[in-house]
């Protein structure tokens, strides 16, 4: 068989014009490329795919589905194992999870696992919109209350297979909408927030409750809950306690955390200010520190804002830059500029206390540290200033401390990450946890893999398994 | 939504509301906020919980008109709702049996000093409590004051009620005059705040001010209100409101809160467009 080395490409937003708008970047495949695209499936016997693939979905099952034009029974595949693939079909790193092993990338590129993925769940989500709708097969109702905390992917995911098991589900989300990460940090232009909050809407379909504005350790404890007549509690909490350098001049304005950045932006609608009402600062010259996922969106949104010059700051070499390859092309092509080896030292304000420079000091790479990449290591006397108006930090956040604050005998790692067993159970009985709050900051798809496994253990601990 | 069930003016753009808002009134304590949205295009606010009543399931807040979401709130009515009323918020202000306090409120900073002055007095301190109005007109809570402190002294900044001038030429008489202050507890205007950790400074008296800087989220994830206390950061919402006024670098405070000075501006002058 002669099968097509190349990835069918996907029709993306031209550079100069996207670096202006907070449209989706990639537009998604029609029917005939995704029908393409699935033919370069090889129906491999061996599936490495599946097993790449976090939450195990029956990739080449589906692929063959969309081959033969029958994209219900595509995403009924997919939903089995994954409940919003409209989301991971974007956002997903599948260069590292299912597409790293799929044995066409021996020969040629892998196939487009995620882009297929995408493809069936935006049909999907339009035919839900035409009315369509097809709410998941649930067991009969058996009454007995889980407490969600958090409705990121972990909470979610966990929540709609309690649901289907018959629980009574009800989530506990601190913000006014449900979606964590997915609504308030990663922007528009990469997952749009009107196909995040159909996605979720499933879930209130199938039954499960939402109580918004209630910070779980403050509104109520997490004995509150159980007092209330909750029978287990998951806890998807997520890592959003941002870090700072702790270097002088942080404090200064025009300077953020990527968090408020992005929450002012995405979660707020700051981009549309003054039409919504929270403001946001329109900087000429933006530096942001970093160099993961958080950092390019950081970078690309300050970008969209009007910024002129956007500055990435990040201490090693592009090699070892953490972020997805493709939002390092994609940030390079719209114009951030990379300064590497670098590393801010301390901001200089203006009288007004607004920030108007950044110092900064070269770094050389040394030998391998814990993680296994080299170690940045400052170059005394290299020190160099930047004129900027804003600045942005991206350098990592950790897992929020209320919960492990408010709740005796919950035992926490040393990063403040909730120490979990093999099935997801804290050292409180009853109380499961699962996600960025346990692994640190990490993706989407393992937050939802999380999820699901700690519904299955809900379930055998309210059985009396385990 | 949450339901106003009681407006009440209290003064010139000084407004109070009870809001039906049961899961935050249930856990609420004194010192402790909500993060208020008004609408749905609208920006989070905080705004501190001025008193509670767990069984009805109401918390009140009182407010001063001074940009575009305090005065929209302030449009809304008895039977109108607001799209969030989150918390409480922050940590409880820690209050034990000191044995002699003082309470040092300016303006609206009085309608939260009121619930802390109450619990003060329950655990059985003497309360002096110091609370200064622009003007006479402004005057609010003065009976509700007095019922929970041992002695109420007065200020205004013109002299029509009280003595004339500012919370702390009172404080000042206060500290000279008076043995064995515990402690003191202040809230208001970041200036007066600070004027009143100036003043206790000297004495080394335990002082304890609930800051108002900017926020976002209120729960502890932005990082928007941040402060410098004592030389390290941190951050108002969830390691505060309550912080040691001597520690506190109240200029970076100050400053922090005009960050936005321009915006506000343009987003005032919009809706008064708008609502004309
Ligand atoms: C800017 C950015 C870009 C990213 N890009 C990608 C990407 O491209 N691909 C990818 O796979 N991953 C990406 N990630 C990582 C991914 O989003 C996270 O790993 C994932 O969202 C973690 O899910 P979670 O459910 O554990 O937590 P979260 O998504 O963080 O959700 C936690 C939820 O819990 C709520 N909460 C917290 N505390 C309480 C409390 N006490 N009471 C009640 N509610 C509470 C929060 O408000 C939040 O809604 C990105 C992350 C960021 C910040
Ligand atoms: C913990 C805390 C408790 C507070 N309690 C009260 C209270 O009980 N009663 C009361 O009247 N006010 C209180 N405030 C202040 C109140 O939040 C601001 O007055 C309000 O946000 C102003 O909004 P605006 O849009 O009407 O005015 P704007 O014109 O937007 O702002 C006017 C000024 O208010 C401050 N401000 C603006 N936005 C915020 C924000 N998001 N967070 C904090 N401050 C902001 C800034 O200093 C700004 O210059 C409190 C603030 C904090 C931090
Ligand atoms: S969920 Fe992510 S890892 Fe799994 S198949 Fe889809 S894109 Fe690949
Ligand atoms: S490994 Fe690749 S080619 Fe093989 S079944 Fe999976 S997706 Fe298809
Ligand atoms: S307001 Fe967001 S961290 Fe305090
Ligand atoms: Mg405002």
């Amino acid at each position: 068989m002669n099968v097509n080395k190349k990835l069918t490409p996907m029709k993306e937003q031209e550079p100069h014009e996207r670096r202006n708008n907070f449209f989706e970047v990639p537009l998604g495949y029609t029917k005939e490329e995704a029908i393409l695209e699935a033919s370069r499936c090889l129906q491999c016997p061996t599936h490495p795919c599946i097993e790449g693939c976090p939450v195990h979905i029956n990739i080449p099952a589906f692929i063959k589905a969309i081959k033969e034009e029958k994209f219900d029974l595509a995403i009924d595949i997919i939903h089995e194992s994954n409940l919003l693939p409209a989301v991971t079909g974007r956002v997903c790193p599948q260069e590292e999870q299912c597409q790293a092993v799929c044995v066409m990338g021996k020969v040629g590129d892998p196939v487009g696992i995620g882009r297929l993925e995408r493809f069936v769940a935006d049909l999907d989500l339009e035919k839900r919109r035409k009315g369509e709708v097809t709410v998941p097969k649930k067991e009969k109702d058996n009454g007995i209350k889980v407490a969600i905390v958090g409705s990121g992917p972990a909470g979610l995911s966990c929540a709609a297979d309690l649901s289907r098991m018959g629980y009574d589900v009800t989530i506990f989300e601190a913000f006014h909408v449900a979606g964590g990460v997915l609504v308030y940090g990663i922007p528009e232009f990469r997952l749009p927030k009107a196909i995040v909050e159909e996605e979720i809407s499933m879930l209130s379909k199938m039954g499960v409750k939402f109580v918004f504005d209630f910070l779980v350790g403050r509104t109520r404890t997490i004995q509150g809950l159980f007092d209330d007549g909750f029978k287990a509690v998951f806890l998807g909490t997520g890592a959003g306690l941002p870090q700072f350098m702790h270097i002088p001049g942080e404090n200064l304005g025009g300077i953020y955390s990527a968090n408020e950045f992005l929450t002012r932006v995405n979660l707020m609608k700051a981009y549309k200010f003054p039409e919504f009402d929270t403001p946001i600062k329109r900087a000429k010259r933006v530096a942001v520190i970093g160099g993961g996922n958080v950092a390019m969106d950081a970078a690309r949104t300050a970008l969209r804002l009007g910024a002129e010059h956007v500055y990435l700051i990040y201490r090693r070499s592009r090699e070892e830059m953490p972020a997805r390859a493709e939002e390092i092309v994609h940030a390079e092509e719209e114009g951030i500029e990379f300064v590497l080896l670098s590393n801010p030292v301390r901001y200089i304000g203006d009288e007004k206390g607004f920030v108007k420079q950044v110092e900064c000091i070269k770094m050389q790479l040394g030998e391998p540290d814990s993680s296994g990449r080299r170690r940045p290591i400052p170059i005394e006397g290299s020190e160099f200033t930047i004129d900027i108006d804003e600045a942005i930090v991206a350098i990592g956040t950790t897992p929020n401390p209320i919960i492990a604050k408010t709740t005796e005998g919950l035992k926490v790692g040393r990063h403040g990450e909730i120490l979990v067993d093999e099935n997801l159970q804290t050292s409180v009985k009853g109380v499961f946890a699962g996600g960025d709050i346990v692994t640190g900051a990490a993706t989407v798809i393992t937050a939802m893999g999380a999820g699901r496994l700690a519904a299955k253990s809900i379930d055998r601990f309210i059985k009396g398994e385990i | 939504m949450f339901k106003i069930l009681r407006k009440e003016i209290l003064g010139p753009e000084m407004v109070l509301m009870e809001l039906a808002a049961p899961n935050v009134a249930k856990t609420a304590e004194p010192g402790q906020f909500v993060v208020v949205r008004v609408y749905e295009k609208g920006e989070r606010i905080p705004l501190t919980i001025a008193d509670f009543d767990r069984t009805k399931g109401t918390v009140t807040i009182v407010f001063q008109k001074i940009g575009k979401t305090t005065h929209l709130l302030g449009t809304k009515n008895e039977g109108d709702a607001l799209a969030d009323v989150f918390g409480p918020l922050g940590n409880p202000t820690e209050i034990e049996s000191f044995g002699k306090v003082v309470v040092v409120g300016g303006g609206i900073g009085i309608a939260p000093i009121y619930p802390i002055s109450r619990k003060l007095k329950s655990k059985g301190n003497r309360v002096i409590s110091i609370i200064g109005y622009r003007a006479k007109d402004y005057v609010f809570w003065e009976e509700k004051m007095r019922s929970v402190s041992d002695k109420l002294l007065i200020s205004t900044n013109d002299g029509s009620y009280g003595e004339k001038g500012f919370v702390t030429d009172v404080l000042k008489r206060v500290l000279e005059e008076e043995k064995d202050i515990e402690r003191v507890f202040t809230i208001g205007p970041a200036v007066m705040m600070k004027a009143v950790a100036d003043m206790t400074r000297p004495y080394s008296i335990k002082t304890i001010a609930s800051l108002n800087s900017l926020m976002v989220c209120g729960m502890g994830m932005c990082g928007a209100c941040r402060v410098t206390v004592g030389g390290e950061t941190k951050f108002t919402c969830s390691d505060g409101p309550d912080f040691d006024a001597h520690l506190v670098d109240f200029d970076e405070l100050m400053k922090r809160l005009n960050i936005y000075k321009e915006e506000e501006k343009l987003s005032f002058e919009k809706w008064k467009e708008e609502v004309k």
